[in-house]
């Protein structure tokens, strides 16, 4: 259960976690949760039902403060008291609601509560050409027209622009809750080629879900969580989809700690955890 | 497989209504993009404005003095106070809210005015006391709704049976100056909103310097878009938007300016007109160009989202009610001048419904989040038409309203269709 060796020079993760631990009453959500989360990489946070996922994505977004352990930020200790300090210093989530208007354009949306003013008065010009910028570092083509309302956009454009609002405050940090569900195919792959251009700009990206196979396609870490303990954290080529549901279920490795040789396909199919 | 297929038929829709707005150069192009706009529920001012024309050519047809220089100046008087009331309203609907109490806090401020003349006040103390007075009384509402989270409808509700007391208890109070009811109203300033114009040549002047105004600020915004490589519509769409606002204020101008009197020469624009215009102007500024109207907007669309962007929901849910309150004791102001008095006779529920259905006909949401202050001027002036048309043919007033509300219901069917054609995209 302990975490990879983090290479000793230069490369410490971005954001650390040590002995996490959150109580609600009685009830122990989270254990002495240990991650690390490394700059231009993606983490895959996996777990059944009740695992402790949210919980845990909520305390790294400041919603929650940790009943124990060190939340370490580049190398510093902070305490996140609101969102907000947790945003400030570049941790932005997208909720699976995604949070967006509607009735407002994209650049609106995307610069909501940021707006840009020129004398006094809002400046449109200057906010659309960030934003397109924005839009064009993250490689989002399908969107042509970023005047047009969000509201008729397809799910994964929406994702897209709930990600590019993220992005747009300097976010180091991006924690995605379930990206892909409830999306198709193809919506599906174009929130997967965001994630990866994300990582490729040098952007910390977790991402929770339960699609085992979209988690292969993009994270370079898996981090299993299992009745609020870290079950195992690694680099992903150290598991497949048969140890990864193994561990999600049962918490120990398929046989013996940490071992992924063996590959039942047939499980493959019931990552919906 | 229709999974599979359905989000390139997604991206494939949008980039033919939208990116095509880009590379649409004809107005041809543009037509099209248009009409599928109108289809999807973002239609603009469009059917409005048609169903205007098509209201004015009945009314031409069946009474001969409807289109008389008289009754269109009459019209324009007639219709301000509907139309800024509507406005006061928009700020609260673009909330997803409601005020039901704003036409007796227009009486109530208007009351206040005119009893302040009547001690011999000047017509400005009067009129700023009133004001504060309604943004006073919009801010307790807008604070109960927002901090308590209670439904608008309710609060306001409650608002518009209180007032109504509080208009009679007012004008009880004033004694003397309400014998019978009755405030007159005795000053030169503020009869003069409704009751005189401005000359001939002012007239013109004046519309001229809007015009030119006005098709300059469209210019170039569209302009500056273009030449800064952004999204903008094509030239000649720019041309005709310029084209339209210059017509309407030489056409205002023009019927203004003829002799509408029997017996003595009478033409020039009430000063209402202009009255109402700044209104506009200045209210549209602030829900297109500032941060507070951003956030009106981001709010009737999503709240929880303007919540999570730390927009401050409470503050701004209390100021758009306090704006109503302001622009609706404006208006009673204007409805004092229309009137030449104020009496607890004034219908201020029928008033503030009529509001409501002239910013609904003239195409803002009552659910929140889409809308424009020009709506509220285009719905006044169908409601105003529909009036005075109705009159003119002689029918009274249970035709009238009834009348009124089928064009109401007929313009909130016709925003749910195309809104469900929005959808089903």
């Amino acid at each position: 259960m302990v975490a990879d060796n983090a290479p000793a020079q230069a490369q410490q993760p971005l954001l650390r976690l040590r002995g996490v631990s959150k109580t609600f009453g009685p009830v122990q959500a989270l254990t002495g949760i240990d991650l690390d989360i490394p700059a231009g990489q993606v983490t895959a946070l996996v777990g059944d039902n009740g695992a402790g996922k949210s919980t845990l994505i909520k305390t790294i977004a400041g919603i929650w403060e940790p009943a124990a352990g060190q939340i370490i930020w580049q190398g510093k200790p902070v305490h996140f008291r609101s969102p907000k300090d947790a945003t400030d210093i570049g941790i932005a989530t997208v909720y699976q609601d995604l949070a967006l208007a509607d009735n407002l354009d994209i650049v609106q949306n995307m610069l909501l509560g940021h707006e840009v003013l020129r004398h006094g008065l809002l400046d449109e010009i200057t906010m659309e050409q960030t934003a397109k910028q924005t839009l064009a570092e993250m490689r989002v083509t399908t969107v042509r027209n970023i005047r047009q309302p969000v509201g008729s956009l397809s799910g994964g454009q929406r994702q897209a622009i709930a990600v590019a609002k993220a992005v747009m405050l300097n976010a180091k940090l991006v924690i995605m809750d379930e990206p892909t569900a409830a999306l198709g195919v193809s919506q599906t792959a174009l929130v997967l080629e965001i994630i990866t251009n994300l990582a490729s700009q040098g952007i910390a990206v977790l991402v929770i879900s339960h699609n085992l196979i979209d988690v292969f396609k993009v994270a370079d870490r898996l981090a299993v969580l299992y009745l609020g303990r870290m079950a195992t954290a690694g680099p992903v080529a150290n598991y497949d989809t048969a140890s990864a549901v193994h561990w999600m279920t049962t918490g120990t490795g398929p046989s013996g700690n940490g071992s992924a040789a063996r590959n039942d396909a047939g499980l493959g199919g019931l990552s919906d955890g | 497989m229709a999974n599979l297929r359905e989000p390139d038929e997604i991206i494939a829709a949008s980039n033919a209504d939208a990116s095509a707005e880009l590379l649409a150069n004809s107005v041809g192009d543009y037509a099209r993009i248009w009409s599928r706009r109108i289809r999807s529920g973002e239609s603009g001012a469009l059917p409005v404005i048609i169903g205007l024309i098509a209201i004015v050519i009945f009314f031409w047809v069946k009474s001969p003095s409807f289109m008389t220089p008289g009754n269109l100046v009459n019209l324009m008087t007639q219709s301000a106070f509907i139309i800024t009331l509507g406005m006061a309203e928009i700020f609260v609907l673009l909330l997803g809210d409601i005020d039901l109490a704003a036409g007796f806090t227009a009486a109530c401020g208007a009351v206040i005015a005119l009893w302040m003349l009547a001690l011999g006040d000047p017509w400005w103390a009067s009129v700023i006391v009133a004001l504060i007075a309604c943004a006073a009384y919009g801010a307790l509402q807008g604070t109960i709704t927002a901090r308590l989270g209670l439904p608008s409808f309710v609060v306001t509700l409650a608002g518009q049976l209180g007032l109504s007391g509080l208009l009679l208890y007012l004008v009880a109070r004033t004694g003397s100056i309400g014998t019978g009811g009755v405030i007159p109203l005795h000053d030169k300033v503020i009869n003069g909103i409704e009751g005189s114009q401005l000359s001939g040549p002012v007239t013109w002047i004046v519309m001229i310097v809007i015009a030119v105004l006005a098709a300059a600020v469209i210019f170039f915004g569209d302009f500056r878009r273009r030449s800064s490589g952004l999204v903008a519509p094509p030239v000649s769409i720019t041309a005709l938007k310029m084209l339209a606002i210059i017509a309407a204020c030489l056409i205002v101008a023009y019927v203004a300016n003829l002799n509408r009197g029997r017996l003595i020469v009478i033409k020039g624009m009430p000063w209402a007109v202009l009255v109402v215009l700044a209104i506009l102007a200045i209210w549209t500024m602030l829900l297109g160009r500032t941060r507070f109207g951003r956030y009106v907007y981001a709010i009737g669309g999503n709240a929880e989202a303007a919540r999570r962007a730390g927009i401050n929901v409470n503050r701004i849910r209390t100021i758009a009610f306090t704006l109503c309150g302001l622009t609706a004791g404006m208006t009673g102001i204007i409805y004092a001048s229309y009137l030449g008095s104020i009496s607890t006779g004034v219908n201020g529920g029928q008033n503030v419904l009529n509001a409501v259905a002239a910013a609904v006909i003239g195409g803002t949401s009552l659910f929140g989040g889409r809308g424009k202050m020009l709506h509220a001027v285009l719905g006044g002036l169908v409601v105003g038409v529909i009036y005075n048309g109705l009159e003119l043919l002689g029918l009274s007033a249970s035709a009238q309203l009834m009348w009124t509300a089928l064009v109401l219901l007929a313009a909130v069917i016709v925003d749910r269709l195309t809104r469900r054609g929005q959808v089903a995209r």
